[in-house]
Protein backbone atom coordinates (compact mmCIF):
# COMPACT_ATOMS: atom_id res chain seq x y z
CA UNK A 1 0.00 0.00 0.00
CA UNK A 2 1.91 3.09 -1.08
CA UNK A 3 -0.86 5.65 -2.06
CA UNK A 4 -2.51 5.66 1.28
CA UNK A 5 -3.57 9.78 1.77
CA UNK A 6 -2.22 11.54 5.16
CA UNK A 7 -5.26 11.33 6.66
CA UNK A 8 -5.80 7.74 6.20
CA UNK A 9 -2.85 4.96 6.87
CA UNK A 10 -3.11 1.65 6.62
CA UNK A 11 -0.86 -0.99 8.19
CA UNK A 12 -0.64 -4.56 8.41
CA UNK A 13 -0.52 -6.21 11.53
CA UNK A 14 -0.49 -10.29 12.33
CA UNK A 15 -4.47 -10.37 12.58
CA UNK A 16 -5.66 -7.56 10.37
CA UNK A 17 -5.46 -4.57 9.06
CA UNK A 18 -4.44 -1.29 11.84
CA UNK A 19 -6.19 1.87 9.72
CA UNK A 20 -5.38 4.99 11.46
CA UNK A 21 -7.20 8.31 11.10
CA UNK A 22 -6.17 11.50 11.04
CA UNK A 23 -7.40 14.73 12.26
CA UNK A 24 -10.78 15.39 10.23
CA UNK A 25 -14.37 16.06 10.57
CA UNK A 26 -15.59 11.97 10.97
CA UNK A 27 -17.85 12.69 7.86
CA UNK A 28 -15.18 13.35 5.97
CA UNK A 29 -12.74 10.28 7.14
CA UNK A 30 -15.36 8.19 6.98
CA UNK A 31 -16.24 8.95 3.39
CA UNK A 32 -12.55 8.99 2.61
CA UNK A 33 -12.25 5.41 4.25
CA UNK A 34 -15.02 3.47 2.50
CA UNK A 35 -14.08 5.55 -1.29
CA UNK A 36 -10.51 4.32 -0.23
CA UNK A 37 -11.88 0.82 0.29
CA UNK A 38 -14.43 0.81 -2.73
CA UNK A 39 -11.13 1.77 -5.10
CA UNK A 40 -9.27 -1.71 -4.11
CA UNK A 41 -11.86 -4.58 -3.27
CA UNK A 42 -9.95 -6.85 -3.90
CA UNK A 43 -6.86 -5.74 -1.68
CA UNK A 44 -9.55 -5.25 1.71
CA UNK A 45 -12.03 -8.03 0.89
CA UNK A 46 -12.21 -10.14 3.96
CA UNK A 47 -10.15 -8.00 5.95
CA UNK A 48 -10.24 -7.87 9.86
CA UNK A 49 -10.21 -3.74 10.73
CA UNK A 50 -8.43 -2.35 13.82
CA UNK A 51 -9.65 1.19 13.66
CA UNK A 52 -7.47 3.77 15.61
CA UNK A 53 -9.29 7.14 15.82
CA UNK A 54 -6.79 8.91 17.69
CA UNK A 55 -8.99 11.37 19.30
CA UNK A 56 -12.40 10.76 18.09
CA UNK A 57 -14.90 11.36 20.43
CA UNK A 58 -17.67 8.87 18.70
CA UNK A 59 -21.18 7.98 19.40
CA UNK A 60 -23.10 4.54 19.08
CA UNK A 61 -24.79 5.58 16.01
CA UNK A 62 -21.90 7.08 14.59
CA UNK A 63 -19.31 3.93 15.09
CA UNK A 64 -22.11 1.15 14.71
CA UNK A 65 -23.23 2.51 10.87
CA UNK A 66 -19.35 2.88 10.06
CA UNK A 67 -19.54 -0.99 11.11
CA UNK A 68 -22.32 -1.91 9.30
CA UNK A 69 -20.94 -0.13 6.12
CA UNK A 70 -17.96 -1.97 6.14
CA UNK A 71 -19.58 -5.16 6.82
CA UNK A 72 -21.44 -4.81 3.58
CA UNK A 73 -17.97 -4.89 1.47
CA UNK A 74 -16.67 -7.57 3.42
CA UNK A 75 -14.67 -6.46 6.28
CA UNK A 76 -14.95 -6.90 9.50
CA UNK A 77 -14.54 -4.44 12.17
CA UNK A 78 -13.39 -6.19 15.49
CA UNK A 79 -11.21 -3.78 17.13
CA UNK A 80 -11.22 0.39 17.99
CA UNK A 81 -8.38 2.15 19.79
CA UNK A 82 -8.94 5.54 20.91
CA UNK A 83 -7.84 8.16 23.49
CA UNK A 84 -11.59 9.08 24.06
CA UNK A 85 -12.80 7.36 26.96
CA UNK A 86 -16.71 8.20 24.84
CA UNK A 87 -14.76 6.08 22.12
CA UNK A 88 -13.98 3.44 24.16
CA UNK A 89 -17.18 3.08 26.00
CA UNK A 90 -19.36 3.14 22.53
CA UNK A 91 -16.89 0.23 21.53
CA UNK A 92 -17.24 -1.82 24.65
CA UNK A 93 -20.91 -1.66 24.49
CA UNK A 94 -20.48 -2.96 20.77
CA UNK A 95 -18.63 -5.56 21.22
CA UNK A 96 -15.50 -4.60 19.89
CA UNK A 97 -12.48 -4.89 21.15
CA UNK A 98 -10.27 -1.64 22.64
CA UNK A 99 -6.83 -3.05 22.98
CA UNK A 100 -5.14 -4.89 20.92
CA UNK A 101 -4.43 -8.19 21.95
CA UNK A 102 -0.50 -9.44 22.72
CA UNK A 103 0.14 -12.74 23.51
CA UNK A 104 -0.27 -12.70 27.77
CA UNK A 105 3.53 -12.94 29.84
CA UNK A 106 1.88 -13.96 32.61
CA UNK A 107 0.22 -10.82 33.14
CA UNK A 108 2.41 -7.93 34.23
CA UNK A 109 0.90 -5.44 36.19
CA UNK A 110 -0.54 -2.31 34.57
CA UNK A 111 2.23 0.62 34.72
CA UNK A 112 0.37 3.09 36.21
CA UNK A 113 -1.81 2.19 38.93
CA UNK A 114 -4.93 4.47 39.81
CA UNK A 115 -4.67 5.96 42.86
CA UNK A 116 -7.06 3.83 45.49
CA UNK A 117 -9.25 6.47 45.45
CA UNK A 118 -10.24 6.61 41.71
CA UNK A 119 -12.36 4.46 41.17
CA UNK A 120 -14.78 3.51 37.99
CA UNK A 121 -18.78 4.83 38.43
CA UNK A 122 -21.18 2.59 36.09
CA UNK A 123 -24.53 3.31 36.39
CA UNK A 124 -26.23 0.66 34.51
CA UNK A 125 -27.06 -2.81 35.05
CA UNK A 126 -24.32 -5.15 33.81
CA UNK A 127 -26.34 -7.62 31.67
CA UNK A 128 -25.24 -11.01 30.36
CA UNK A 129 -22.30 -10.58 27.88
CA UNK A 130 -21.40 -7.36 29.25
CA UNK A 131 -18.08 -7.51 30.63
CA UNK A 132 -17.02 -4.40 32.58
CA UNK A 133 -12.48 -4.41 33.31
CA UNK A 134 -10.86 -1.52 35.31
CA UNK A 135 -7.37 -1.44 37.53
CA UNK A 136 -8.72 0.62 40.51
CA UNK A 137 -12.18 -0.26 42.44
CA UNK A 138 -15.36 -0.24 40.36
CA UNK A 139 -19.12 0.61 42.01
CA UNK A 140 -21.70 -0.55 40.02
CA UNK A 141 -25.74 1.45 40.77
CA UNK A 142 -27.16 -1.40 39.16
CA UNK A 143 -27.70 -4.84 39.19
CA UNK A 144 -24.86 -7.36 38.16
CA UNK A 145 -26.92 -10.18 35.76
CA UNK A 146 -25.93 -13.57 35.76
CA UNK A 147 -23.51 -13.91 32.32
CA UNK A 148 -21.84 -10.30 33.29
CA UNK A 149 -18.69 -9.82 34.49
CA UNK A 150 -17.03 -7.14 36.42
CA UNK A 151 -13.24 -7.60 36.77
CA UNK A 152 -11.51 -4.86 39.11
CA UNK A 153 -7.86 -4.58 40.47
CA UNK A 154 -9.55 -2.90 43.87
CA UNK A 155 -12.86 -3.55 45.75
CA UNK A 156 -16.39 -3.58 43.63
CA UNK A 157 -19.37 -2.46 45.17
CA UNK A 158 -22.29 -3.02 43.78
CA UNK A 159 -25.44 -0.96 44.73
CA UNK A 160 -27.89 -3.63 43.41
CA UNK A 161 -28.11 -7.36 43.05
CA UNK A 162 -25.02 -9.04 42.07
CA UNK A 163 -25.74 -12.21 40.67
CA UNK A 164 -23.16 -12.57 37.97
CA UNK A 165 -19.23 -13.02 38.34
CA UNK A 166 -16.87 -10.57 39.76
CA UNK A 167 -13.04 -10.87 40.22
CA UNK A 168 -11.93 -8.39 42.97
CA UNK A 169 -8.25 -7.79 43.30
CA UNK A 170 -7.58 -9.02 39.78
CA UNK A 171 -3.72 -8.26 40.16
CA UNK A 172 -3.17 -9.87 43.42
CA UNK A 173 -5.06 -7.30 46.22
CA UNK A 174 -5.89 -9.38 49.14
CA UNK A 175 -7.54 -6.78 51.06
CA UNK A 176 -10.03 -6.45 48.07
CA UNK A 177 -13.50 -6.54 49.09
CA UNK A 178 -16.92 -7.42 47.72
CA UNK A 179 -20.00 -6.18 48.53
CA UNK A 180 -24.12 -6.21 47.34
CA UNK A 181 -27.15 -5.26 48.39
CA UNK A 182 -27.97 -8.96 47.52
CA UNK A 183 -24.80 -10.90 47.31
CA UNK A 184 -25.73 -13.78 45.49
CA UNK A 185 -22.47 -14.12 42.17
CA UNK A 186 -22.50 -16.98 39.85
CA UNK A 187 -18.87 -17.12 40.76
CA UNK A 188 -16.81 -14.32 43.67
CA UNK A 189 -13.01 -14.44 42.90
CA UNK A 190 -11.20 -12.33 45.21
CA UNK A 191 -7.50 -12.43 44.24
CA UNK A 192 -6.50 -15.99 43.47
CA UNK A 193 -9.04 -17.16 45.80
CA UNK A 194 -12.50 -18.80 43.75
CA UNK A 195 -15.67 -19.40 45.51
CA UNK A 196 -19.51 -20.29 44.50
CA UNK A 197 -22.20 -18.90 45.92
CA UNK A 198 -24.07 -21.29 48.78
CA UNK A 199 -27.44 -21.80 47.80
CA UNK A 200 -29.18 -20.15 49.98
CA UNK A 201 -32.35 -18.31 50.35
CA UNK A 202 -32.44 -14.29 48.76
CA UNK A 203 -33.23 -11.39 51.62
CA UNK A 204 -30.29 -12.34 53.40
CA UNK A 205 -29.73 -8.27 53.32
CA UNK A 206 -25.89 -6.47 52.26
CA UNK A 207 -23.61 -8.33 52.63
CA UNK A 208 -19.50 -8.26 52.31
CA UNK A 209 -17.37 -10.73 51.49
CA UNK A 210 -13.68 -10.45 51.60
CA UNK A 211 -10.67 -12.46 52.22
CA UNK A 212 -10.08 -13.95 55.53
CA UNK A 213 -6.91 -16.64 56.67
CA UNK A 214 -6.84 -17.67 52.44
CA UNK A 215 -10.64 -18.24 52.65
CA UNK A 216 -13.31 -16.24 50.86
CA UNK A 217 -16.28 -15.46 53.08
CA UNK A 218 -19.23 -13.47 53.08
CA UNK A 219 -20.50 -11.63 56.30
CA UNK A 220 -23.99 -9.62 56.69
CA UNK A 221 -22.77 -5.93 56.69
CA UNK A 222 -23.71 -3.65 59.45
CA UNK B 1 -50.19 7.13 7.35
CA UNK B 2 -46.59 6.47 8.81
CA UNK B 3 -46.15 3.22 9.72
CA UNK B 4 -44.16 2.45 13.20
CA UNK B 5 -41.90 -0.64 12.45
CA UNK B 6 -41.72 -3.30 15.49
CA UNK B 7 -38.72 -6.06 16.17
CA UNK B 8 -39.64 -8.66 17.21
CA UNK B 9 -36.20 -10.72 18.46
CA UNK B 10 -35.17 -12.96 21.32
CA UNK B 11 -31.38 -14.52 21.13
CA UNK B 12 -32.10 -18.30 21.81
CA UNK B 13 -34.29 -19.93 18.90
CA UNK B 14 -37.70 -21.86 19.42
CA UNK B 15 -39.16 -19.46 22.07
CA UNK B 16 -41.95 -18.83 19.77
CA UNK B 17 -40.82 -15.19 17.62
CA UNK B 18 -42.27 -16.49 14.20
CA UNK B 19 -45.37 -17.52 16.27
CA UNK B 20 -45.77 -14.05 17.64
CA UNK B 21 -44.96 -12.24 14.53
CA UNK B 22 -48.02 -14.19 12.82
CA UNK B 23 -50.27 -13.75 15.96
CA UNK B 24 -49.23 -10.27 16.40
CA UNK B 25 -50.06 -9.19 12.70
CA UNK B 26 -53.14 -10.79 12.43
CA UNK B 27 -54.32 -9.21 15.19
CA UNK B 28 -52.97 -5.75 14.51
CA UNK B 29 -54.98 -6.44 11.33
CA UNK B 30 -58.21 -7.19 12.20
CA UNK B 31 -58.28 -3.95 13.85
CA UNK B 32 -58.17 -2.39 10.76
CA UNK B 33 -54.54 -1.54 10.72
CA UNK B 34 -52.39 -2.05 7.77
CA UNK B 35 -50.30 -4.44 8.57
CA UNK B 36 -46.67 -5.53 6.14
CA UNK B 37 -44.35 -8.32 7.79
CA UNK B 38 -41.29 -8.89 6.96
CA UNK B 39 -39.51 -12.27 7.64
CA UNK B 40 -35.96 -11.47 8.45
CA UNK B 41 -34.60 -14.74 8.66
CA UNK B 42 -33.03 -14.82 4.96
CA UNK B 43 -32.27 -19.19 4.96
CA UNK B 44 -34.08 -20.65 7.15
CA UNK B 45 -37.81 -19.14 6.65
CA UNK B 46 -40.74 -20.16 8.47
CA UNK B 47 -43.47 -16.93 8.94
CA UNK B 48 -44.78 -18.19 5.07
CA UNK B 49 -45.40 -21.67 6.59
CA UNK B 50 -46.94 -20.12 10.19
CA UNK B 51 -49.17 -17.62 7.79
CA UNK B 52 -50.11 -20.42 5.25
CA UNK B 53 -49.08 -18.15 2.82
CA UNK B 54 -46.13 -20.31 1.64
CA UNK B 55 -47.43 -21.62 -1.72
CA UNK B 56 -47.81 -17.66 -2.90
CA UNK B 57 -44.39 -17.05 -2.59
CA UNK B 58 -42.90 -15.81 -6.37
CA UNK B 59 -40.58 -13.01 -5.08
CA UNK B 60 -38.97 -12.36 -1.88
CA UNK B 61 -36.96 -9.94 0.16
CA UNK B 62 -33.42 -10.87 -1.37
CA UNK B 63 -34.81 -9.82 -4.32
CA UNK B 64 -36.45 -6.89 -3.72
CA UNK B 65 -33.11 -5.73 -2.24
CA UNK B 66 -31.19 -6.92 -4.99
CA UNK B 67 -33.61 -5.25 -7.46
CA UNK B 68 -35.28 -7.93 -9.38
CA UNK B 69 -38.70 -6.94 -8.49
CA UNK B 70 -40.20 -4.24 -7.43
CA UNK B 71 -41.19 -3.82 -3.35
CA UNK B 72 -45.27 -4.37 -4.19
CA UNK B 73 -44.42 -7.34 -6.45
CA UNK B 74 -42.48 -9.25 -3.23
CA UNK B 75 -45.94 -8.48 -0.74
CA UNK B 76 -48.33 -11.78 -0.42
CA UNK B 77 -51.46 -10.15 0.44
CA UNK B 78 -53.29 -12.24 3.30
CA UNK B 79 -56.92 -12.11 1.78
CA UNK B 80 -58.07 -13.23 5.20
CA UNK B 81 -57.76 -10.15 6.29
CA UNK B 82 -58.39 -7.10 4.04
CA UNK B 83 -54.77 -5.06 4.70
CA UNK B 84 -52.37 -7.84 5.74
CA UNK B 85 -49.23 -8.53 3.85
CA UNK B 86 -46.11 -10.55 4.41
CA UNK B 87 -43.02 -9.63 2.75
CA UNK B 88 -40.69 -13.52 2.99
CA UNK B 89 -37.36 -14.31 3.33
CA UNK B 90 -34.98 -16.30 1.01
CA UNK B 91 -34.73 -19.71 1.56
CA UNK B 92 -31.73 -20.46 -0.80
CA UNK B 93 -29.36 -17.17 0.52
CA UNK B 94 -28.00 -16.10 3.80
CA UNK B 95 -28.10 -13.74 6.29
CA UNK B 96 -25.20 -11.33 4.52
CA UNK B 97 -27.79 -10.99 1.16
CA UNK B 98 -29.40 -7.85 3.39
CA UNK B 99 -27.53 -5.43 5.29
CA UNK B 100 -28.95 -2.94 7.68
CA UNK B 101 -28.99 -0.44 6.06
CA UNK B 102 -30.87 -2.08 3.32
CA UNK B 103 -33.78 -3.05 6.16
CA UNK B 104 -33.73 0.79 6.35
CA UNK B 105 -34.33 1.78 2.79
CA UNK B 106 -37.23 -1.14 2.52
CA UNK B 107 -38.84 0.03 5.58
CA UNK B 108 -38.56 3.56 4.41
CA UNK B 109 -40.16 2.81 1.22
CA UNK B 110 -42.93 1.48 3.15
CA UNK B 111 -43.66 3.31 5.56
CA UNK B 112 -45.65 6.50 3.75
CA UNK B 113 -48.33 3.50 2.86
CA UNK B 114 -49.09 1.35 6.11
CA UNK B 115 -49.92 1.38 10.09
CA UNK B 116 -47.69 -1.78 10.83
CA UNK B 117 -44.40 -3.35 9.67
CA UNK B 118 -43.59 -6.42 11.56
CA UNK B 119 -40.39 -8.02 11.17
CA UNK B 120 -39.37 -11.33 12.46
CA UNK B 121 -35.89 -11.53 13.71
CA UNK B 122 -33.87 -14.67 13.43
CA UNK B 123 -31.92 -16.08 16.64
CA UNK B 124 -28.50 -14.96 17.60
CA UNK B 125 -26.91 -11.94 18.27
CA UNK B 126 -25.26 -11.65 14.45
CA UNK B 127 -25.85 -10.25 11.02
CA UNK B 128 -29.39 -10.84 10.74
CA UNK B 129 -30.34 -9.56 14.32
CA UNK B 130 -28.78 -6.36 13.59
CA UNK B 131 -30.53 -6.49 9.95
CA UNK B 132 -34.00 -7.32 11.79
CA UNK B 133 -33.64 -4.15 14.59
CA UNK B 134 -31.84 -1.54 11.95
CA UNK B 135 -35.28 -0.13 11.09
CA UNK B 136 -36.94 -0.36 14.17
CA UNK B 137 -39.16 1.78 16.12
CA UNK B 138 -39.81 -0.29 18.61
CA UNK B 139 -38.58 -4.00 19.44
CA UNK B 140 -40.04 -6.53 21.32
CA UNK B 141 -37.78 -9.19 23.05
CA UNK B 142 -39.61 -12.23 23.31
CA UNK B 143 -38.85 -14.89 26.21
CA UNK B 144 -39.87 -18.19 27.65
CA UNK B 145 -39.78 -18.72 31.76
CA UNK B 146 -36.60 -20.61 30.82
CA UNK B 147 -33.15 -20.00 32.83
CA UNK B 148 -31.18 -20.38 29.28
CA UNK B 149 -33.66 -18.21 27.62
CA UNK B 150 -33.61 -15.42 30.59
CA UNK B 151 -29.98 -15.14 29.96
CA UNK B 152 -30.06 -14.50 26.00
CA UNK B 153 -32.80 -12.23 26.65
CA UNK B 154 -31.11 -10.34 29.28
CA UNK B 155 -27.87 -9.95 26.46
CA UNK B 156 -29.98 -9.20 23.91
CA UNK B 157 -31.88 -6.26 26.02
CA UNK B 158 -27.93 -5.16 26.69
CA UNK B 159 -27.30 -5.02 22.93
CA UNK B 160 -30.34 -3.17 22.11
CA UNK B 161 -29.09 -0.83 24.91
CA UNK B 162 -26.02 -0.02 23.35
CA UNK B 163 -27.09 0.09 19.88
CA UNK B 164 -29.87 2.76 21.29
CA UNK B 165 -32.48 0.80 20.19
CA UNK B 166 -34.08 0.52 23.70
CA UNK B 167 -35.62 0.76 25.66
CA UNK B 168 -37.43 -2.64 24.57
CA UNK B 169 -40.43 -4.01 26.27
CA UNK B 170 -41.07 -8.12 27.04
CA UNK B 171 -43.14 -10.69 25.86
CA UNK B 172 -42.95 -13.88 28.22
CA UNK B 173 -44.02 -16.92 26.21
CA UNK B 174 -45.52 -20.42 27.18
CA UNK B 175 -45.82 -19.65 30.66
CA UNK B 176 -47.73 -22.76 32.40
CA UNK B 177 -49.83 -21.77 35.82
CA UNK B 178 -49.98 -24.68 36.75
CA UNK B 179 -45.96 -25.27 36.92
CA UNK B 180 -45.65 -21.99 38.18
CA UNK B 181 -48.09 -22.39 41.34
CA UNK B 182 -45.98 -25.77 41.91
CA UNK B 183 -42.66 -23.53 41.83
CA UNK B 184 -41.28 -25.57 39.00
CA UNK B 185 -41.08 -22.55 36.57
CA UNK B 186 -39.65 -18.78 36.50
CA UNK B 187 -42.86 -17.01 37.41
CA UNK B 188 -43.85 -13.79 35.51
CA UNK B 189 -42.17 -12.24 38.34
CA UNK B 190 -38.97 -13.85 38.16
CA UNK B 191 -38.32 -13.08 35.09
CA UNK B 192 -39.31 -9.60 35.16
CA UNK B 193 -37.44 -9.27 38.49
CA UNK B 194 -34.56 -9.67 35.98
CA UNK B 195 -34.48 -7.80 33.26
CA UNK B 196 -36.14 -4.82 34.56
CA UNK B 197 -38.05 -4.01 31.41
CA UNK B 198 -41.65 -2.98 30.49
CA UNK B 199 -44.06 -5.82 30.42
CA UNK B 200 -46.07 -5.76 27.17
CA UNK B 201 -47.66 -9.43 26.72
CA UNK B 202 -47.54 -13.02 28.93
CA UNK B 203 -48.38 -15.67 26.66
CA UNK B 204 -49.27 -19.13 28.51
CA UNK B 205 -48.77 -22.53 27.03
CA UNK B 206 -51.27 -23.62 24.75
CA UNK B 207 -51.66 -26.57 22.54
CA UNK B 208 -53.58 -24.63 19.63
CA UNK B 209 -50.84 -23.20 19.09
CA UNK B 210 -49.11 -25.98 17.37
CA UNK B 211 -52.04 -27.13 16.18
CA UNK B 212 -52.23 -23.88 14.25
CA UNK B 213 -49.01 -23.13 13.22
CA UNK B 214 -49.18 -26.16 11.57
CA UNK B 215 -52.25 -25.54 9.76
CA UNK B 216 -51.22 -22.05 8.72
CA UNK B 217 -53.83 -20.36 10.53
CA UNK B 218 -52.44 -17.79 13.54
CA UNK B 219 -54.59 -18.34 16.29
CA UNK B 220 -55.34 -14.47 16.53
CA UNK B 221 -57.74 -14.90 13.66
CA UNK B 222 -60.19 -16.86 15.81
CA UNK B 223 -59.38 -15.42 19.04
CA UNK B 224 -61.46 -18.38 21.03
CA UNK B 225 -58.33 -19.38 22.90
CA UNK B 226 -56.22 -17.73 25.54
CA UNK B 227 -52.89 -17.53 23.77
CA UNK B 228 -54.97 -16.17 20.97
CA UNK B 229 -56.11 -13.50 23.26
CA UNK B 230 -53.03 -13.03 24.91
CA UNK B 231 -51.78 -11.98 21.49
CA UNK B 232 -54.87 -9.78 20.67
CA UNK B 233 -53.86 -7.95 23.89
CA UNK B 234 -50.41 -7.12 22.61
CA UNK B 235 -51.61 -5.49 19.74
CA UNK B 236 -54.43 -3.83 21.63
CA UNK B 237 -51.25 -2.71 23.85
CA UNK B 238 -49.20 -1.55 20.84
CA UNK B 239 -52.10 0.30 19.71
CA UNK B 240 -52.06 2.75 22.96
CA UNK B 241 -54.55 0.76 24.84
CA UNK B 242 -54.47 -0.32 28.25
CA UNK B 243 -55.08 -4.25 28.68
CA UNK B 244 -55.26 -5.41 32.15
CA UNK B 245 -53.09 -8.93 31.79
CA UNK B 246 -54.76 -12.38 31.98
CA UNK B 247 -55.56 -13.56 34.65
CA UNK B 248 -54.70 -17.44 34.53
CA UNK B 249 -55.69 -18.22 37.68
CA UNK B 250 -59.41 -18.26 36.56
CA UNK B 251 -60.97 -21.54 35.28
CA UNK B 252 -61.39 -21.20 31.81
CA UNK B 253 -64.70 -22.19 30.53
CA UNK B 254 -64.15 -26.19 29.90
CA UNK B 255 -62.52 -26.58 33.36
CA UNK B 256 -66.24 -24.16 34.80
CA UNK B 257 -68.43 -26.79 33.20
CA UNK B 258 -66.71 -30.01 34.05
CA UNK B 259 -66.27 -28.76 37.82
CA UNK B 260 -70.23 -27.57 37.83
CA UNK B 261 -71.44 -31.17 36.71
CA UNK B 262 -69.19 -32.56 39.69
Amino acid sequence: MSATSALIQIKGLRDGLLVTLGDAPWAELQDLLIRHIDEQPAFFQGARLVLDVGTHALRVAELSSLRDLLSERGLALWAVLSESPLTEQTAQNLGLATRLSKPRPAEPPPAELPPENMALWVRQTIRSGMRIEFPGPVVVFGDVNPGGEVIAGGSVIVWGRLRGVVHAGAAGDEQAVVCALELAPTQLRIAGEIAVSPQKKSDSGPEVACLKEGRLVAEPWQ
Amino acid sequence: MTAKVVTITSGKGGVGKTTAVANIAVALASRGQKVVCIDGDIGLRNLDVVMGLENRIVYDLVDVVEGRCRLRQAMIHDKRLPELYLIPAAQTRDKSAVSPSDMVRLCDELRPDCDWIVIDSPAGIERGFRNAIAPADKVLVMTNPEVSAVRDADRVVGLLDAEEKGPASLIINRINPAMVKRGDMLSVEDVLDLLAIELIGIVPEDENVLVASNRGTPLALDGKSRAGLAFQNIARRLLGETVPFLDFEAPNLLQRLFTGRK
